[in-house]
């Protein structure tokens, strides 16, 4: 039993069932991100929970208690809303308060539990204002401290970053992540954004199409994906995914790749696991990382396995921090990570260094991960 | 080139404007022209009238027909004047008023928020409400309020104005509270308001323009209607309206002109008002909704 217990919940509208069967378990203090993209039933958890929304079959538990027909304001749990949804005739200090008005909390202990708040958010000059004077980064802090001032078993948020300009994004980014390592509540975050997910989580749930593909801490979801979805949809650029072969050359496991000049190359696997031998000769999906593809002296020291290409470049893309090379393998445009001062020039031949130790391998017809 | 054109360009659009503004000013006397007339004959004593001279200004000035017309003209067979009949109206137009707005806005705040099965049909037979005639209700309504009995009485009016108007009011506020997010709704639910608490906590407050549209809007229908009041009230609970016509109608001596129209000049100023003091939140009001931001 967890803090927050989602069984087998299922959603339906009519005859169409957009939620199948999700089953997630989290502990108390845990920053669970649902991500995935539009569509892919993550709002729709994130309400069920809330309890805007009904349970089609399943359970919910909230510290044990199952919370299917309880209303949301009786299941103890605060809600940030994208729009923020600040009451547009309340101050902000009206705003910060009204649940607890609701709640029956006398007006001496609300006004100490909003001195606390405003403390914490530094919004204590902002009170007296209406949330239509406030900038965008201001109206998201009276949207937290609206529901931190509840004190609730679980704080919902429901894409809270996604109306922000960039740079406050990632700012409002770390002061969550610091908000939840000070108070250390237990969160349910929704975001179509993965490196938001990745940067916030303590466990990510990726969504699609209704199904919780993968559930896990951000590394494995990024080293070890489930399937072909999570890995392209988690990591900017994301993954190369290349029709491959596999060969046995010498008793050791090979894929085999083609080249610009449609050449074979092969890349060593080492210690590759035995299910891999029934995919010997047939196609499988070769995934592998940008930041997994490098120029020789850039290569991470740690690898056991580093494979050589020659192949030919054809774009440079300088980021400042990192360059990105496109070169094509197997027909298709495959990125590579490299140092901003690596010496790649478009056109020319470069030796390419490739870490097999973070290669994955994806069966190509049920777009499951093979090993 | 380029310049003798931008020349021609700005000499002929300072010519438009006031070519148009010329035409404004006149379409803006000939629409004041009846009222100026009305007003001009309700400060002239009879005889100025009947010897022929509607259109020049008083030789002799006075407000004897306008004290005439509010407290001792003859209407039907009491010589009471309009105030009664006005208060009449007041009593009658405001309850019906507040009373069909509030009701207009608690529908469309749950046409809207709290949606449920057939909730489009009900806005849609509400809103074919609209078009019905007043012809049409007269009977059922009559036998209806027989049944109640408050057939004859202001309380019959309130009723009958209050209910012709949900259909108009719940049609404004569906269209406003349909633009009002949702998520203010659900924030509320989650902090624990309930159903009347987020309406009168969250959604009127934010509904100013539309109640000032609503309330214009009922108020001259109510004030104006000549047919429900002349059908539903009688005699001393007769509205405004009823009472006018019977002052003009009353055929005891001589037709006084000036009284008669002093007392139709009674019987606008309320509705004037109302569009004066309020007509700004009206065309802000019908905007809202219909474009965004």
């Amino acid at each position: 039993m967890g803090f927050l217990d989602i069984n087998n919940v299922t959603k339906s509208y009519g005859a169409v069932e957009v939620l199948h069967k999700v089953d997630i378990e989290v502990q108390e203090g845990e920053f669970l991100v649902l991500v995935g993209p539009s569509g892919c039933g993550k709002s729709t958890l994130l309400n069920m929970i809330a309890g805007l929304e009904g349970i089609t079959s399943g359970e919910i538990a909230i510290r044990d208690r199952v919370v299917n027909g309880v209303h949301p304001s009786k299941r103890n749990i605060a809600m940030v809303f994208q729009s923020y949804a600040l009451y547009p005739n309340m101050t902000v200090g009206q705003n910060i308060t009204f649940g607890l008005e609701m709640h029956g909390v006398p007006k001496a202990d609300r006004d100490r539990a909003m001195a606390d708040v405003a403390k914490l958010l530094q919004i204590e000059n902002l009170l007296d204002r209406k949330p239509g004077q406030l900038s965008g980064g201001q109206r998201q802090r009276v949207a937290m401290g609206r529901a931190l001032v509840r004190n609730p078993d679980v704080f919902l948020f429901d894409e809270p970053l996604s109306n922000l300009d960039a740079k406050l994004r990632v700012d409002m980014r770390t002061e969550i992540k610091k908000l939840h390592q000070k108070l250390g509540t237990t969160i349910v975050y929704v975001t179509h954004d993965q490196i938001e997910a990745m940067t916030l989580s303590t466990r990510i749930a990726v969504m699609y199409d209704g199904y919780v593909q993968q559930l896990g801490t951000p590394k494995e979801i990024y080293d070890n994906p489930a399937n072909l979805f999570v890995a392209s949809f988690m990591g900017s650029p994301s993954m190369n995914v290349l029709p491959a072969r596999l060969r046995d050359l010498n008793g050791e496991i090979h894929a085999e790749i083609t080249g610009a000049e449609d050449q074979s190359l092969h890349l060593r696997i080492e210690n590759a696991p035995e299910s891999y031998r029934a995919y010997l000769d047939a196609e499988v999906m070769l995934g592998i990382r940008p930041e997994a593809i490098t120029d020789p002296e850039g290569a991470d020291r740690n690898a056991r396995n580093i494979q050589s290409l020659h192949n030919t470049v054809s774009v440079t893309e300088p980021a400042g921090a990192d360059t990105f090379v496109s070169t094509t393998l197997s027909g298709k445009d495959c990125i590579a990570r490299m140092r901003a001062d690596a010496d790649v020039h478009p056109g020319q031949a470069f030796d390419f260094a490739v870490n097999m130790d973070k290669a994955v391998l994806f069966d190509p017809k049920t777009e499951e991960r093979i090993g | 080139m380029a310049i003798a054109s931008a020349d021609t360009a700005i000499r002929s659009s300072s010519f438009s404007r006031v070519l148009i503004y010329l035409v404004l000013l006149l379409f803006a006397l000939f629409y004041l022209l009846p009222f100026g007339i009305m007003l001009v004959n309700s400060l002239k004593p009879l005889e100025e009238i009947t010897g022929g001279n509607m259109v020049s200004l008083p030789r002799e000035w006075t407000i004897a027909p306008w004290l005439s017309a509010w407290s001792t003209a003859q209407i039907g067979v009491e010589p009471t004047g309009l105030r009664p009949y006005f208060i009449n109206s007041i009593v009658m137009a405001v309850p019906a008023v507040a009373l069909s707005t509030i009701v207009g806005a608690l529908n469309g705040y749950v046409l809207t928020k709290w949606q449920f099965r057939g909730a489009t049909l009900i806005f849609g037979l509400l809103l074919f409400s609209c078009f019905i005639p007043f012809q049409i209700v007269l009977i059922p309504m009559a036998r209806i309020l027989g049944i109640l009995d408050i057939a004859g009485t202001t309380t019959g009016l309130i009723l009958v104005h209050f209910v012709y108007g949900i259909g108009f009011t719940t049609l404004y506020f569906r269209n406003y509270y349909a633009a009002f997010p949702t998520e203010l709704v659900r924030a509320a639910q989650i902090d624990g308001a309930g159903f009347f608490q987020i309406f009168w906590r969250i959604m009127l407050p934010s509904s100013g323009p539309i109640i000032a549209v609503s309330c214009i809007w009922q108020f001259t229908n109510i004030w104006n209607d000549f047919l429900f009041g002349a059908s539903f009230a009688s005699g001393g609970s007769a509205p405004m309206t009823v009472a006018l016509n019977n002052l003009v109608n009353s055929s005891t001596g001589v037709r006084e002109y000036n009284v008669h129209f002093a007392g139709a000049i009674m019987a606008a100023a309320p509705t004037l008002l109302v569009y004066i003091v309020a007509g700004r939140y009206f065309v802000r009001g019908l905007m809202a909704g219909s474009v965004k931001g």
